[in-house]
C-alpha cells in the first residue's frame, strides 16, 4: 500500500454533493455571465431555433417574450375601435381604425431592449408620427406631457412631450411587415426605441395630452420614468 | 390458500414520501404556469397576473413545506436518503461506467444500495436544480420592486434551468412508470415497501444489509 493512500471511506465518496454543488454553481455563474453577455447568448438561440421548423411559432425563441399586467389580452375589432386623442389640446377627437390607419406613416428599423434582459435587433416598424397627431389635435401651451392609455387596464406610461416628438418614436400598426399582431398590442402599440420596453405601451386606446406629471404602470412600482437604455433603473451607463 | 404473500422490505419513510410528493405536485404547478409565462399560445389560456400567483405560491408552499418537514418529521429518514445519495462508492462508479445499458441488463451490473448511482446523481442535480430555479426566480420577483437585484442572466438562466429539469423529469417520468425493471420502484414512493425479490435484484447491497439488520432485530 502506499503510505498515503487515503483509507477509503466505508459509505464512499461525496460525489453527489459535488453533483449538487456544481449545478448550483452553474447556475449562479451563468446569471453572473449572461448578464454580460446576454446578448450574444440570445443570438446564438434565435440562430439555433430558426434552424429548426416550428420552434419559432410555438417558443419565443425569436426573442420576444409576451409580458402582460391584465389575466386578458385585449382584442382588436376593427369595426368598434376607437383612438381617444384628449386632454388639452384645440381639437379632440376620436378616431375610427379606418381613421387611424388612413394616418400617414413612415417606417423604421430599430433594436428593442427590455429591462428584464432581454433584446431584439432590427424590429421593422410602420406607424404615424408625434407630429402627425400633434398637427391634427393641436395641444395647448400647457400640454408639457402625454399620456399613453391602454386598453388593457390598469398598464398606463407617459412620456414628456418631448420625448414623444423625438427621432425614432412612433405609434405603430405594423411590424416587421404585417398588422401588429395580438399579443404584440393590437392594433397600436408606442415604439420608443431609445426607452426600455415598458415605455412602449402596447394596445393603446387613448392618448391625452397633459399639463401634469403621472407616474405610469411600472414606475409606481419603483421604476426610472425616464427609461433610457443602459443610463436607468440602476445602470449608470458608459 | 392462495399464494403467500410476496415479502416485502420497507425503502422510504412516510416523510420521505411526503416530501417526495410535494416537490412533484408544486413542481408541476411551476412548470405548468412557468410554461403559461413563457409561451405566448398558453397565456391566452392562462392569463398572466393568475399564471404568475399560483407560480409563486407555489414555490412558497414548497419552502413552508419543506421546513415543516424538516421540523416535525422523521428528520433523520429525510436526511438519509439525502446521505445516500451524496455518498458514491466503487460498485456506483462502475456502475455509471456502463453508461445506459445499465438500465436494460443488470446481470452483470455491480451491487446497488437503496439508491442507484443514477438515481443518486440525478437526486443531486435535480436539487441543485430547484435551487437555481429559486435563486433566480427569487431575483426575476426582486427584480421587479427594487431594480438593485435586476440581472440580465435572471430570465435566461430561469428558462435554461427549467428546460434542463424538465429533460430530467421527464426520463425520471419514463423510469418510474413504464421501464419495466424500475417501475415497481413506484410502489416504493407511494406505500413505502417494495417486493424483497426486486430489491435483491436491483438493490443487492442495499436488501443484504436490510435482511442483517432484520435478522439481527430479530436475534
Ligand atoms: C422555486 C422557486 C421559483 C421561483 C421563486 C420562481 C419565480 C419566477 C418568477 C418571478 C418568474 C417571472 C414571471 C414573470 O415573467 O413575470 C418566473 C418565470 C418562469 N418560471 Fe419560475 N420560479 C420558481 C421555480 C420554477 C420552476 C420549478 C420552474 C419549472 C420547472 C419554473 C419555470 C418558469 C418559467 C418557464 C418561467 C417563464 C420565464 C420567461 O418568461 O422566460 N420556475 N419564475
Amino acid at each position: 500500500m502506499t503510505a498515503n493512500a487515503p483509507t477509503p471511506r466505508p459509505g464512499g465518496r461525496p460525489i453527489g454533493r459535488a453533483a449538487f454543488l456544481g449545478t448550483v454553481a452553474t447556475g449562479v455563474g451563468s446569471i453572473a455571465l449572461l448578464s454580460r453577455y446576454s446578448g450574444s447568448v440570445q443570438a446564438a438561440i434565435q440562430k439555433v431555433s430558426a434552424a429548426v421548423p416550428g420552434v419559432n411559432q410555438i417558443a419565443p425563441t425569436a426573442g420576444w417574450r409576451i409580458y402582460t399586467v391584465a389575466d386578458q389580452m385585449p382584442t382588436f375589432n376593427a369595426a368598434t375601435f376607437k383612438l381617444k386623442v384628449s386632454g388639452h389640446v384645440a381639437n379632440p377627437v376620436t378616431l375610427s381604425w379606418s381613421e387611424v390607419d388612413a394616418l400617414a406613416t413612415e417606417t423604421q428599423v430599430t433594436d428593442f431592449h427590455c429591462v428584464t434582459g432581454w433584446s431584439v435587433d432590427k424590429v421593422h416598424w410602420e406607424g404615424f408620427r408625434a407630429r402627425t397627431l400633434i398637427d391634427l389635435v393641436r395641444p395647448a401651451g400647457n400640454a408639457r406631457y402625454v399620456t399613453f392609455v391602454s386598453t388593457e387596464a390598469p398598464y398606463v406610461d407617459q412620456l414628456t412631450l418631448a420625448q414623444f416628438t423625438a427621432p425614432g418614436v412612433m405609434v405603430a400598426k405594423k411590424q416587421d411587415g404585417v398588422a401588429l399582431k395580438q399579443e404584440h398590442g393590437a392594433p397600436l402599440r408606442l415604439v420608443v426605441p431609445a426607452m426600455y420596453g415598458y415605455k412602449s405601451v402596447k394596445w393603446v386606446g387613448e392618448i391625452r395630452f397633459d399639463a401634469k406629471r403621472a407616474d405610469g404602470y411600472w414606475e409606481q412600482n419603483g421604476y426610472d420614468v425616464d427609461a433610457f437604455i443602459g443610463r436607468s433603473n440602476g445602470l449608470t451607463g458608459s | 390458500m392462495g399464494s403467500p404473500a410476496p415479502e416485502r422490505i420497507v425503502r422510504f419513510s412516510g416523510t420521505v414520501r411526503l416530501a417526495h410528493w410535494l416537490l412533484a405536485s408544486t413542481f408541476f404547478v411551476m412548470l405548468f404556469t412557468g410554461m403559461c409565462l413563457y409561451l405566448p399560445a398558453l397565456s391566452r389560456l392562462v392569463g398572466r397576473p393568475t399564471a404568475k400567483a399560483w407560480h409563486l405560491w407555489s414555490a412558497i408552499a414548497l419552502l413552508v413545506g419543506i421546513a415543516v418537514l424538516l421540523l416535525i418529521g422523521n428528520r433523520r429518514s429525510l436526511t438519509g436518503v439525502v446521505r445516500d445519495a451524496d455518498r458514491l462508492d466503487q460498485d456506483d462508479v462502475a456502475w455509471l461506467k456502463g453508461g445506459p445499458r445499465r438500465l436494460f441488463d443488470h446481470d452483470d451490473a455491480p451491487p446497488q444500495g437503496r439508491l442507484n448511482a443514477g438515481q443518486k446523481l440525478n437526486t443531486m442535480v435535480m436539487l441543485g436544480l430547484m435551487v437555481v430555479l429559486a435563486i433566480s426566480g427569487t431575483l426575476l420577483w426582486l427584480g421587479e420592486r427594487d431594480t438593485t437585484y435586476r440581472f440580465g442572466g435572471s430570465v435566461l438562466t430561469h428558462d435554461l434551468a427549467s428546460l434542463a429539469i424538465g429533460f430530467l423529469v421527464m426520463g425520471h417520468l419514463y423510469l418510474a412508470l413504464v421501464h419495466p425493471t424500475t417501475r415497481h420502484a413506484l410502489r416504493g414512493m407511494v406505500v413505502g415497501d417494495v417486493d424483497r425479490a426486486w430489491a435483491e435484484r436491483n438493490h443487492a447491497t442495499w436488501a443484504m444489509s436490510e435482511s442483517v439488520q432484520s435478522a439481527e432485530r430479530n436475534a
